[in-house]
């Protein structure tokens, strides 16, 4: 289906250059800047080590620390000198004292990311607290109630992305099942490149760091495939609409090395096993803008907890990880071999990489990136009549960057059954599709660049890139939570779009950025459905802070527990809130420059 | 250059070597001693937890005889989940009311604040049949994704004769993909200088048309309109071909200035740029301008009037 091969002349001549920051340089991670020669801090450190801490009173001091991950020094955001930040490792049940040191010249926090606290232990600068002044010290305090894994990180400016970021990990009160090996692996993204630019970069030049455009040889390469008119057929709506299908990642690999545990791909973090051990991975992402295509080849994983939470086992070969969200798998390699953990970008810019291994110094085989996808006509337009285009899921044209050319045709009638108007083949005119759409209560603006008119619904979907690939790929429709729902009856529902402009850089729910939005109420006691429906090309994981969302299936029954949700172009889903946690919490997509762009609100239960 | 990498390639190698020797080292002794390795990593998390106030230099150092890589010592379980939520207590130091200005500083997110932008579009080197002139076309930015101070320049030195123009606008998006923008214009260089009034809309039409369109009124009734379209055909990702076409009417002639009314010049621009960086690209092109003139502004023996072609090479820039 729609595969592109990054194949121009360009492409190739990028990788050189590219590689080494791709793949960074083996001494990555913190360097000692005490005096220490290159040599002696390589030996000392073989990988970026990540410090684990546990009990239930801590002492953490948030400081800059030189480090050096592609092969250029910088400062990175440190906990106790570390990136990514000491794992904490906690008891169900247990209260746990966390004094917060900011040794920075500039306000700091901490966000306990999916942790149940009060308001004022959330760590939300301006929500929950003031912030850490520079050379303060704030004392978080409480009850740790569930168990699972979790994840901090700062919720100040930019420093999330400059490593501020590190694992939880909360014993249950009663162990049920054993393990033999237990790992967090940590995915994040990094930059030799200053936030700040990163952010305003964006803002001038939304596609800076997009370099699988289509080109004219795409162009050539379709015309030729599909005839001239074809491949202009298949760019119209794209063309009309002012949209890129290419657009998967704001910030790509050409700005990005993506790090396990704070390890480059050439540093590869090494997990060891026994043969027939039963390893957990704790999968959690870190990053600030990119989600990952997870997957250990050879190796089934069993996903068991999602979030944190418990959820039926459902075994799979790969699962897309949102920011902020956390997958626990259970693996039980069974060969005296290394295996090989790959994290590739949606986008394909890049991977991180780390390995498990029955000996250490085993490696093995990394798998090439997979073809660039590109957002085919689902992406923009929601709900289709699957049954009238079979070349729509199964086209199985490999190269065409205008894929599902074929199945488009047939789409454009298809995608009008609801108004009934386009099935004569209007194609040229595609009424409701570059204009606003009847149905949606927005309207276009220097906000809204697309609005879609009949978003999908269902939650079978793995999103692009991942569909029809061979694997088996977890979606939401696979995650069930074991058990009743915490919001069993929701009283009313509140329906919010997604929406963005991706030549402006502007991010905003229902056309609203921050500033200009008013705090979403919820009444203390009640249950809410929120609705959620994207009207942007990109996928967003909406966080929800202090209460959890608990997402339904398109029937309206329970599905899944989250703190984060990912949101897929064109769908729409609803999630139940109980709204049981006085106070303001901060509610938003966390790719973290959508969120500074606008893409937050506030949620006030009073 | 391929040296530097070279060597960059075996301090990889290098240190990819004792990475493994050293990991090796520590990993095996788990492998053949995991109860003591374990034991170890216990009391070292406990050391930790207790001197949690150690200097960085110090947690830096500890953490480099830890292995990472060691698996955490409990067999922990699935964890069970479903009656486990307690809604959170209330909290004990609720925030105290405050503005919006406030707030936003607090969270320091503010997605309006302002940025600034230089953009250097050409900035060229003609060579036409007859003459070298040199020409540019720069704009620069400063404000809020909604309103903009927009400043543009344009202008070609020609024959010893410059025709140059400097405008400043108040830039306002009104939709999707479109920006009007209110604000003057001055023509200076040679001959008298004008003053005008503008306004023009801006934006990005279906199909990536890159579009502006500005009318002027100037003093004395003289009207302007200036329309100028642009595209971008990438041949790859970072060899981009732009075809460009401005045209230039007025209402009457303006003999000082070499101005003929109704369509005055036009041009036709083809520039294809390699984009070292998004920000940095040089450029060579071809150029066909035509031209009608009136009055006699230009040395004698020289005729502007009537179609050329420009051969141009230059730089595109911003920042």
């Amino acid at each position: 289906m729609n595969r592109y091969n990054p194949t121009s002349l360009a492409e190739r001549l990028a990788l050189p250059s590219r590689r080494r920051f791709v793949q960074g340089l083996t001494l990555g991670g913190i360097v000692a800047g005490f005096g220490l020669d290159a040599r002696a801090a390589m030996a000392a450190s073989p990988a970026p080590l990540v410090p684990m801490l546990s009990g239930s009173e801590f002492d953490l001091s948030i400081g800059e620390t030189p480090v050096n991950i592609t092969g250029k020094r910088r400062i990175g955001t440190v906990v106790n000198g570390s990136l990514p930040a000491p794992t904490l490792r906690w008891r169900q049940g247990d209260t746990v004292t966390l004094r917060v040191r900011n040794t920075l010249s500039t306000t700091s926090s901490i966000h306990w990311h999916g942790m149940i606290v009060p308001a004022d232990m959330d760590g939300v600068p301006g929500l929950s607290f003031m912030g850490i002044a520079p050379g303060e010290t704030y004392a978080y305090r409480f009850k740790v109630n569930q168990s699972g894994t979790y994840w901090y990180h700062s919720h100040s400016r930019f420093q999330e992305q400059t490593g501020l970021y590190g694992a939880i990990v909360i014993e249950p009160r009663e162990q049920r099942a054993r393990v033999d090996r237990d790992y967090v692996v940590m995915l994040s993204d990094w930059s030799d490149a200053d936030p700040e630019w990163l952010f305003a970069t964006l803002k001038k030049q939304g596609d800076y760091f997009n370099f699988g455009k289509p080109t004219a040889g795409d162009f050539l390469r379709d015309a030729r495939a599909q005839g001239l008119s074809g491949a202009l057929a298949g760019r119209r709506m794209w063309n009309e609409m002012r949209m890129n299908p290419s657009d998967l990642a704001d910030v790509s690999g050409y700005a990005y090395t993506y790090l396990m545990n704070g390890a480059s791909p050439a540093a590869n973090w090494t997990g060891l096993f026994s043969r027939g051990d039963k390893v957990r991975l704790r999968f959690i992402n870190g990053s600030s803008m990119s989600f990952f295509d997870v997957r250990i080849p050879g190796l089934k994983m069993r996903v068991v907890a999602a979030d944190g939470q418990e959820v039926e086992p459902v075994t799979v070969d790969e699962f897309r990880i949102g920011n902020a969200e956390t997958f626990d798998v259970i693996v039980e390699p069974d060969a005296d071999r290394a295996y090989t953990i790959f994290a590739q970008s949606m986008d394909r810019s890049g991977y991180a990489r780390g390995t498990l291994a029955a000996r250490a110094g085993m490696s093995a085989e990394v798998p090439a990136l997979d073809p660039r996808p590109l957002l085919t006509m689902r992406d923009m337009m929601g709900e289709m009549d699957h049954s009238t285009m079979p070349g729509m899921d199964h086209s199985k044209m490999g190269h065409g960057s205008m894929p599902d050319m074929k199945g488009s045709e047939g789409s454009c009638g298809a995608s009008m059954t609801s108004t009934k108007k386009g099935a004569e083949g209007s194609c040229g005119n595609m009424p409701g599709m570059a204009m606003p759409a009847a149905a949606s209560p927005l309207k276009m603006g220097p906000t809204i660049d697309m609005l879609v008119a009949t978003p999908r619904t269902n939650l079978d979907d793995p999103g692009i890139g991942l569909r029809d690939n061979g694997r088996r790929v977890l979606t939401y429709a696979d995650l069930h939570t074991p058990g009743a729902p915490i919001s069993a009856d929701p009283q009313r529902e509140i329906e919010l779009h997604l929406t963005g402009h991706m030549e402006r850089y502007i991010w905003s729910f229902d056309g609203k950025k921050f500033s200009a939005a008013q705090p979403l109420k919820l009444k203390h006691g009640e249950q809410v459905r929120i609705s959620l429906i994207n009207d942007t090309m990109m996928t967003h994981p909406i966080h929800l802070h202090g209460m959890w969302s608990e997402l339904e299936t398109p029937d309206g029954a329970f599905q899944v527990r989250k703190h984060t949700i990912v949101v897929q172009p064109a769908q729409k889903l609803s999630y139940r809130v109980n709204a049981d946690a006085l106070g303001s919490w901060a509610y938003h997509c966390h790719l973290l420059y959508h969120m500074e762009a606008g893409m937050f609100r506030v949620v006030e239960v009073a | 250059m391929r040296i530097a990498n070279q060597i960059l390639l075996s301090v990889a190698l290098m240190a990819f070597a004792f990475d493994a020797s050293a990991q090796e080292q520590a990993q095996t002794e788990h492998a053949h001693h995991p109860a003591a390795s374990k034991a170890a990593d216990k009391d070292e998390m406990a050391a930790q937890s207790k001197k949690p106030q150690q200097e960085a230099a110090d947690a830096h150092a500890h953490h480099h005889d830890h292995v990472a890589a060691s698996p955490m010592q409990t067999q922990v379980d699935e964890p069970i989940t479903a009656d486990d939520h307690v809604p959170p207590d209330p909290a004990q130091h609720p925030m105290a009311p405050m503005t919006d200005a406030e707030m936003t500083r607090a969270m320091e997110m503010d997605d309006t604040a302002k940025l600034f932008m230089f953009k250097l579009d050409t900035f060229e080197r003609a060579k036409s049949s007859d003459a070298y002139s040199t020409a540019w076309n720069a704009q620069a930015w400063y404000g809020g994704d909604f309103d903009k101070l927009l400043l543009r320049s344009e202008g070609e030195r020609e024959h010893g004769i410059t025709d140059a123009r400097v405008e400043a606008f108040w830039n306002h998006a009104f939709a999707s993909f479109w920006d009007w923008q209110l604000g003057a214009r001055h023509d200076f260089g040679s001959g008298p200088s004008r003053d005008w009034a503008a306004f023009g809309v801006q934006g990005l039409a279906p199909y990536w048309f890159e579009i502006e369109a500005t009318a002027y009124l100037g003093d004395g009734g003289r009207t302007a309109l200036g329309l100028r379209a642009e595209y971008e055909l990438l041949l790859t990702q970072r060899l981009i071909l732009q075809p460009e076409f401005e045209v230039n009417f007025y209402g009457r002639e303006d003999r000082a200035r070499g101005i003929a009314s109704g369509l005055n010049d036009a041009e036709l621009g083809l520039r294809l740029r390699y984009e070292v960086r998004r920000e940095f690209a040089p450029y060579i092109g071809v150029v066909w301008k035509h031209r009608r003139e009136a009055g006699d502004v230009f040395p004698t023996g020289v005729d502007r009037a009537g179609t050329e072609r420009q051969i141009v090479a230059g730089l595109r820039l911003w920042f």
